[in-house]
This record gives structure tokens, C-alpha cells and sequence, in this order.
């Protein structure tokens, strides 16, 4: 279950996110979708709390995430991002291996059992459709790897440590329309286990991936409802503009 | 649960560890500043600084040595703003992206590695010996500005790179020559932090002392120079010969802590100039 | 005409730019030139011999056992390899010791006197060995000219004397200074690197923006301050210091040279590695973030390797300033050319001889031209420490 109450944020005077209320749906693709410097992006990084690293940032009202505010003090923030994983606009695997990419998060979570370790590698690979393409080259550097596999190994390395929340941040946006395709098909298959929020630029995406759809605006949130709706039959006008490219 | 208790804690020492270090660290390189500024405040004095040094410079002032380390700045300076400023241009903008470059580079990289001694060495043998300069003004300015040369040039290069392509191909799309573009735009843009460069390695330049041992600097002299053939007294060194070789060295004591408390001094000046205009004239650039 | 000017402009900085080359080549030229001089060379000086009776076996010697035979360490010629017969050692103010004054009236305007009675005295005594002005030696000896093994690379380096002035023969063997350098610099980086380390992990990851905003200029304001000062320091605070903690004789001591230099090599060290710690792409670094990880295991496992080339090139380039930096240490170290054996003795270093001795050498003489050597092995170091510095750089663009 996760939820947004009256959320607000301020990068110091700006006002980025104006009064959010949003439930998500659990084991389903919500696609957060609007023109750039909508808050899209900001309102995805409320979920596992990497706002707080941007000095001067400041948040009102409540992020629940399995009936727990984790804007409340005392949260431990280490161990809801372990919850809540996050796949980023860019490739960016760590400069190790591509097997201890993956077991980076279990190893900085206190798993030190290499037996299960592996295991959990060998199913992660899996998850994400890499496993066939790197079983043979676990040793090798990350970087020699292309931005497509690289990407899937970025979403291999989020899954091992078994959260249940999914954050992309345009996972596509760098990848040619090959890699494109083969990610979308594992979003497909991924929401099967794990609630996912995808923000995306590309409309068409949106429409294929998701099964609810956002659309934000000047730091509002505009219209939230199934994604069939909001493609073919939006409640207001403004949506309609922008799914049918009238703007944005 | 555990692990992530474990994990805090360990977060927290390795913090504190790295804090206590820093803290300890700060406080003695603040201290070696505040020994000598509270040691050596109460010996500058007008006369400290206008004086000429007497009887075996235990008393006195040290303005030969402030008029040496000038001229010494002064001379290095005209040799090596000009040359670096110009190789800067001319690595940046015109040279291709080739073999030659990378060794000029290389080569300016490796110039800027030497020792200071080792410049000393070369400028004993070739100012001082080979083209008889002597122990004089101009032969101590060459060996400094060759030592400040690499400095200027890598300011230079760095200032130059870090403005924006668009400039250039605006000013090109205008009908504007290369060497107009350089000069009418990109020279005064990089400006600022040319001159920070520049005013760095005076700094530099002007606390050297291994360069100046066998190429200018005197031990004592009763007057000032009148031509660059003479040799001078100068800061850096004066503060050596009177902390190590004196002839009186409890007594010239006094004249050591007000000569460093100086060079510090001069040192600090130069920096506040070079942040004032990286300030100033940034904002400025950046609000036309 | 525009473009002939802009040309005759290019030109011009073209030539500009080759000024480092030509200086760098100029350095080469001038450094090696005087240095190697000293390679091939008798170990005498120039104008002087040594001689034996002509009876003598031995006509070779090196310049060790010269030298030990005239510091009365060899006695019999037997231990270099002559006869069993004590040796008598002849230097030109014991002619008096033969002759009587009127004997000598009139040597100081006659040189083939004073020629003949040096020869009377060597042809008499069988167990001599004179060391002598080779305007000395009459035109057709009964003496015999010694032969002395020449200076080279493999002495120069081995050697473990370092007396350039001496007589009869100068030694010049570098290998205590190489020590001495060696101890004092790698020290000082062992002292510097946690601090420095340290320090460049606080300000890069773990100060307030403000703190850093306040340390940032301190550390460029203390790399600024000239060595002389810290020399200063050391030798007014650091030295009394030591030598009371320690208690030992004196303070100037190689562990001085390294507390100083470590102060001196830390703003480099920092700041290098300060860079290299933020230069680490923030979006790898969020990516551990979010796996869970702390921001300490983030700033070790992640953050850290990823600077760890930079890291060692503010290593290297610590310990190359280190090596090559002379008055904080010519001031502070003792410059005592012995072996070390521990870091509380008296130490010299390569460019604290240089700047110590430069000024009492003959120009063009072997001390002169050693310590124009001492320059070269210095530059080849920077040489050496520079390229590696820039192999790495390199590596490391070659990786992201």
C-alpha cells in the first residue's frame, strides 16, 4: 500500500509539488507523466527519500509506504530504500564486476553468506532477463557491457535486495529502441511481484507499460486514473492536450 | 534490525573518526599561522618595514629585502605572464588535437614537477655561468619566471576551456576573424580567472627561495639595487639566513618571526585579491 | 593583410608555446652536461697526484683505500696488497719534517728544488706514499705515479662516504643521501596520507557546505605559505620539541624533515583527493543509496574505489614534492650525510645538499659538477613521478 497525503515540497523558495494526493495500486505500473519540470521526477524520489540529499529541500504532509508515514522521525532511511528500489535515467552500474554489482546490496544490508549470495545473483539475472547473456562473464567489469544490458544488470542489482516498491526514472530514455522494448517486457513481467512507478516522457510508452497513469503539471498533480482512461477519454482538458501532443 | 543498528554505529564512528582527524588537523595548521602572527605581530613596525637591517641585523628593518623580492616578482612576472598567457592561447585554442599537443603538454606538466632547486641548478648554469648575468636581478627573474611559466600556462588553458563553445561560434557566425573572437571575446570572459592564476604565482613566486640561492639573492647588502645586474636581498631568504647562519641568531630572532609574520602576509593579501576577483568580476561577466 | 596578421599572431604564440619544451630541453642539456663531467674522472684534484717509491708493487688504488690509507685506517702495505711494510704517509708540509729550513732556503722560487728534494725524499724512503702538487714531480721521476681508479656510476651510487672536499681524495658516494631522502619523504607521506585522507572524505561527503566553503580557502592559503616559513616552524617549535620528547642530542633530526614536509605535502594531498572524491557521478552514488546502503558504506565501498586512482596520483605527486623539496628540510633535518638507522638522527637530503653546498663549490669542479649530478637524479625522479601520475590520468579517462 502507498500512498501520498497533502505533499508538498519546496526546493527553498520554490514551491515543487503542490498538495499531492495519490494511491497507488499494489502489483500494477503507474506511469507518472508530464511535460519537463512538472515534478514528476521530484514526486517519485519522495518515495525512498533521495530528496534528502538535495540541500535546502523541504517536505510537508505524508509518504505512506506499508502503513508507515516514512516522513516521520525515527525512520530508519537505509532500510526503506532496501524496501523501495529505484532504477535510475542512465545506466550506472558500480565500477566492480558485474556479479558484485548485484550483490552489493546484499552485502551492504548484512548478508554475508555466499552461498545465498549467489543464489540470489544467479535469480536476480534472471528477473531481468540478463542471466543467459552474462552467466558465462559474472567476472567481468560492468562497463564492458552494453547501455541496454547495463540497464537490465541496473535493475537486477535493485531487485536482489527483494523490495516490493519499484521506482524508474525513465529507465528507456538512453537506450536505443531495441534495449527499449526488451525493458518494457520486463516491466511487463515484473509487476507480477512488485508495485512499480515508471515516469516517463514518452506517451506511447506510458500507454503501453502501465496500468494507471498520472499526469502531472506545474507541480500538480492533474488527473490520476486507469490508463486506458486517461489516453482515450481524460477527464480534463488539459490532460487530453497533452496525451494527444497538443503541448509539452 | 541488528544489521542496520550495526550499520548506524559503524556510520557514526567512521564520521567521528574523520571529524576528530579533520578538527585535530585544522587546528595545527591554524596554529602554526597564529604562532607566527602572534609571535611576529609586535616587530612589524613602520620601521621594520622601511628600515634598512642593522648591526649584523639583529635590529633594524628589512626593506632591502621587500625592495628585492619586488623586483624579483616584478621581473619573473614580465617574463612569464606574457609567455604563458600566449602558450595558454595557443595550446587551447589553436593548436590541433595531435601528437605536438600532447607533448607540449606533457612537456609543461613536467616543467611544473621539477623541484625548485633543480631550477636554481639551471639558472646558476645557464644565466649566472653561461650567458654571465652574474648573481643579479635579471638573472633570478628568468629562473623564477620559467619556475611560474607552467603555472600561468595550465590557468590559462583552464580559463580558456571553460568558456562555452557557443561564444566562440556565435561570435564566428558574426563574420568575426579567430584572433578577433579571441581577443574580443574569449580573452576578456577567461579574464578573471587568468589573473587569479596570475596573482597565485606571485604568490609563489615570490616565497621561492631554493631558486634564488645561486642566481640572485644576497646575503646582506648596505644598499639597493640600481640596475638589474645587482644582485638584491630577498624575503624568503633573509628569513633562512637569519633563522639558520646569522651572526647573531638569539638576538636577530625578533627580525626572523617579523620577516616570516610578512611573507605570510603577502601571501594572505595575494589570496584575498584572487578571491575578491573571482568574485567580483565573475558576477559581472555573468550578469552582461 | 587581415590574414597575414593573424598568421604572423598564430606564429607568434606557437613560438610562445615551445618556450616549456625549449626550457625543459635547456634543463636536460645544462643539468646532464655538468653532471656527467664527474664520471671518468680521477678523484683527485685536479693539479695533484699521488706517487709511491718506484720500488712500491702496488700501482693501483681506489679512492677508499687513499683515502683510508691517509686517515691512517690502513697501515701496512701488505692490506692493499703491497709488500709487509708499514706505510709512510707524505704530505707536502711534512717536506719539513726531512729537511731543515736552510736545506729548503730558496724552494719558494725554485720549483725543480723543491721538485728534486720531494723526489730525494721518496727515492729514500721505500715505504712512502706522498700526495703531492704534480708541479712537483721533476721531469724524470724515481717516484711512481699511483694510479687511482676513476669515479663511476655504480660508486657514485654505492658509495656510502660523501666527502667532496677532502684530500687527498674527494668520495663521493650518495647512496646516505639517497637514504636520507628516501626516510624523510616516505615518512612524511605516511604521515600525511591518513590525515590528508581524512580530511578530503570530511570536507568532500561529510561538512556542512558551510564548513567547507571556510576550509577550502584555509588549505589553498596554507599551500601558498613558503617553505621557508615552515622551516621556520619547525626549526623554532618542531625541533626543540623532538629533542625534548625524545630526549635525544639534538633536535634536527630526519623525523623533524618529515613532520614538516607532511604539513607542507598535506594541501596537495587534499585537495587532489577531495577532487577525485567528488568527482564521483552523483548518480552512482544515489544508486548505492538506494540499495540501502549507508552513506559511510556508500563513501567506502563506493565512492572511495571510485576515486582511487585519483587518490594515488595525489599520492605520488605528495611523495615527488616531497622528494624534491629542499629548504624546509636543508633547515630542520641535521644534514648529517650518514647511512640512517633511525628516523631521530641527523639526516641529509638530495636537494638539501645541493642548496647547502652549491655555494662552496669551484665552479667546474668535481664537487660542483656532483652536485649537478644530485640535480640530475632529482629531475629524472620528477620525470619519473610525472608520467606515472599522467599514465594514471589517463587510465582513468579511459574507464568511464
Amino acid at each position: 500500500m502507498i500512498e501520498a497525503k497533502n505533499l508538498n515540497l519546496y526546493y527553498g523558495a520554490f514551491h515543487a509539488l503542490k498538495d499531492i494526493n495519490l494511491k497507488v495500486a499494489e502489483k500494477s505500473v503507474t506511469a507518472l507523466i508530464g511535460p519537463s519540470g512538472c515534478g514528476k521526477s521530484t514526486f517519485l524520489r519522495t518515495f525512498n527519500r533521495m530528496n534528502d540529499l538535495i540541500p535546502g529541500v523541504k517536505i510537508e504532509g505524508d509518504i505512506i509506504v506499508d502503513d508507515e508515514n516514512i516522513y516521520q522521525k525515527g525512520i530508519d532511511v537505509d532500510r526503506l530504500r532496501k524496501r523501495v528500489g529505484m532504477v535510475f535515467q542512465k545506466p550506472n552500474p558500480f565500477a566492480k564486476s558485474i556479479f558484485e554489482n548485484v550483490a552489493y546490496g546484499m552485502r551492504v544490508n548484512g548478508i554475508s553468506n555466499e552461498k545465498v549470495i549467489k543464489e540470489a545473483v544467479e535469480q536476480s539475472l534472471k528477473q531481468s532477463a540478463l542471466w543467459d547473456e552474462v552467466k558465462d562473464s559474472l567476472k567481468k567489469s560492468a562497463y564492458a557491457l552494453s547501455g541496454g544490458q547495463q540497464q537490465r544488470l541496473c535493475i537486477a542489482r535493485a531487485l536482489a535486495v527483494e523490495p516490493t516498491i519499484l521506482l524508474m526514472d525513465e529507465p528507456a530514455s538512453a537506450l536505443d529502441p531495441i534495449s527499449t522494448a526488451k525493458i518494457e517486457e520486463l516491466i511487463h513481467e515484473l509487476k507480477k511481484k512488485y508495485t512499480i512507478l515508471i515516469v516517463t516522457h514518452n506517451m506511447q510508452q506510458a500507454a503501453r507499460v502501465s496500468d494507471f497513469t498520472a499526469f502531472f503539471y506545474m507541480g500538480s498533480l492533474i488527473e490520476y486514473d486507469l490508463t486506458k482512461t486517461i489516453f482515450t477519454n481524460p477527464a480534463k482538458q488539459q490532460t487530453q492536450n497533452y496525451v494527444t501532443g497538443r503541448f509539452g | 534490525m541488528n544489521h542496520s543498528i550495526i550499520k548506524k554505529i559503524t556510520q557514526a564512528i567512521a564520521f567521528n573518526i574523520f571529524r576528530i582527524m579533520s578538527v585535530i588537523l585544522v587546528a595545527i595548521l591554524f596554529s602554526i599561522l597564529a604562532f607566527i602572527v602572534y609571535r611576529g605581530a609586535s616587530y612589524i613596525t613602520w620601521d621594520f618595514i622601511t628600515k634598512m637591517p642593522e648591526e649584523g641585523m639583529t635590529k633594524g628593518g628589512i626593506f632591502p629585502a621587500i625592495v628585492g623580492t619586488l623586483s624579483l616578482v616584478a621581473g619573473s612576472m614580465i617574463v612569464a605572464f606574457p609567455l604563458g598567457v600566449c602558450s595558454g592561447i595557443y595550446i587551447n585554442e589553436y593548436a590541433p588535437e595531435n601528437g605536438f599537443k600532447r607533448f607540449i603538454k606533457l612537456m609543461t606538466n613536467n616543467l611544473a614537477g621539477v623541484p625548485s632547486i633543480v631550477f636554481g641548478l639551471f639558472g646558476m648554469s645557464l644565466f649566472v655561468n653561461t650567458l654571465k648575468f652574474g648573481d643579479s636581478i635579471i638573472a633570478g627573474s628568468l629562473t623564477l619566471g620559467l619556475l611560474a611559466l607552467p603555472v600561468i600556462i595550465r590557468v590559462t588553458e583552464e580559463a580558456l576551456k571553460s568558456i562555452d563553445k557557443t561564444y566562440r561560434e556565435a561570435s564566428y557566425a558574426l563574420g568575426a576573424t579567430k584572433l578577433q573572437t579571441i581577443v574580443k571575446v574569449v580573452l576578456p570572459m577567461s579574464m578573471p580567472n587568468i589573473l587569479t592564476g596570475l596573482i597565485l604565482s606571485i604568490g609563489r613566486v615570490s616565497g621561492e627561495t631554493a631558486p634564488i640561492l645561486f642566481t640572485v639573492a644576497a646575503y646582506f647588502l648596505p644598499k639597493l639595487p640600481t640596475s638589474i645586474f645587482d644582485q638584491v636581498m630577498a624575503l624568503p631568504y633573509h628569513l633562512y639566513v637569519l633563522s639558520t647562519s646569522g651572526t647573531n641568531m638569539e638576538e636577530s630572532r625578533g627580525m626572523a618571526y617579523g620577516t616570516a609574520l610578512v611573507l605570510i602576509i603577502i601571501v594572505l593579501i595575494l589570496n584575498l585579491i584572487a578571491n575578491i576577483i573571482r568574485h567580483f568580476l565573475m558576477k559581472k561577466i555573468k550578469h552582461k | 593583410m587581415k590574414k597575414i596578421f593573424e598568421r604572423i599572431v598564430e606564429g607568434f604564440l606557437f613560438l610562445s608555446s615551445t618556450v616549456t619544451t625549449i626550457t625543459v630541453l635547456l634543463i636536460i642539456l645544462f643539468l646532464f652536461r655538468e653532471g656527467t663531467g664527474l664520471f671518468g674522472k680521477s678523484p683527485t684534484e685536479e693539479g695533484f697526484t699521488v706517487a709511491v717509491n718506484k720500488n712500491n708493487p702496488v700501482s693501483e688504488l681506489n679512492a677508499e683505500q687513499v683515502k683510508n690509507i691517509f686517515d691512517a685506517n690502513i697501515e701496512n702495505w701488505k692490506q692493499v696488497g703491497g709488500k709487509n711494510d708499514s706505510i709512510l704517509v707524505f704530505r707536502m708540509d711534512d717536506i719539513f719534517k726531512f729537511y731543515t729550513e736552510e736545506e729548503l732556503a730558496g724552494v719558494d722560487t725554485n720549483m725543480t728544488l723543491l721538485a728534486s728534494k720531494i723526489d730525494e725524499v721518496i727515492q729514500k724512503n721505500p715505504n712512502i706514499i706522498a700526495f703531492i702538487s704534480s708541479k712537483n714531480l721533476p721531469a724524470n721521476p724515481s717516484s711512481k705515479i699511483i694510479t687511482i681508479a676513476k669515479i663511476n656510476l655504480s660508486d657514485f651510487f654505492r658509495g656510502e662516504e660523501w666527502f667532496p672536499t677532502s684530500q687527498p681524495v674527494a668520495e663521493f658516494g650518495i647512496y646516505p643521501l639517497i637514504m636520507g631522502t628516501l626516510w624523510v619523504s616516505f615518512l612524511a607521506i605516511l604521515i600525511a596520507l591518513p590525515f590528508g585522507l581524512a580530511m578530503a572524505i570530511y570536507m568532500a561527503e561529510i561538512a556542512a557546505p558551510g564548513v567547507r566553503n571556510i576550509l577550502k580557502p584555509l588549505i589553498e592559503l596554507l599551500s601558498g605559505i613558503p617553505s621557508v616559513v615552515y622551516g621556520f616552524f619547525g626549526l623554532i617549535v618542531i625541533v626543540p620539541l623532538l629533542q625534548k620528547t625524545f630526549d635525544l642530542p639534538v633536535g634536527e633530526t630526519g623525523l623533524a624533515g618529515s613532520i614538516v614536509l607532511a604539513i607542507m605535502a598535506l594541501p596537495t594531498i587534499i585537495t587532489v583527493a577531495e577532487d577525485s572524491i567528488r568527482n564521483t557521478p552523483v548518480s552512482v552514488k544515489e544508486a548505492s543509496l538506494a540499495l540501502g546502503a549507508s552513506h559511510w558504506q556508500t563513501i567506502w565501498r563506493i565512492m572511495i574505489p571510485y576515486a582511487s586512482s585519483g587518490i594515488t596520483a595525489a599520492v605520488i605527486l605528495g611523495i615527488g614534492r616531497a622528494i624534491g623539496e629542499t629548504m624546509a628540510v636543508l633547515m630542520v633535518t641535521g644534514n648529517a650525510a650518514v647511512i640512517p638507522h633511525t628516523i631521530l638522527q641527523p639526516m641529509r637530503t638530495i636537494p638539501a645538499t645541493i642548496a647547502a653546498e652549491l655555494g662552496e663549490s669551484a665552479k667546474g669542479g668535481m664537487h660542483y659538477q656532483a652536485l649537478f649530478a644530485l640535480g640530475c637524479i632529482l629531475f629524472i625522479i620528477t620525470l619519473v613521478v610525472n608520467l606515472t601520475v599522467e599514465m594514471i590520468s589517463k587510465k582513468r579517462k579511459q574507464n568511464r
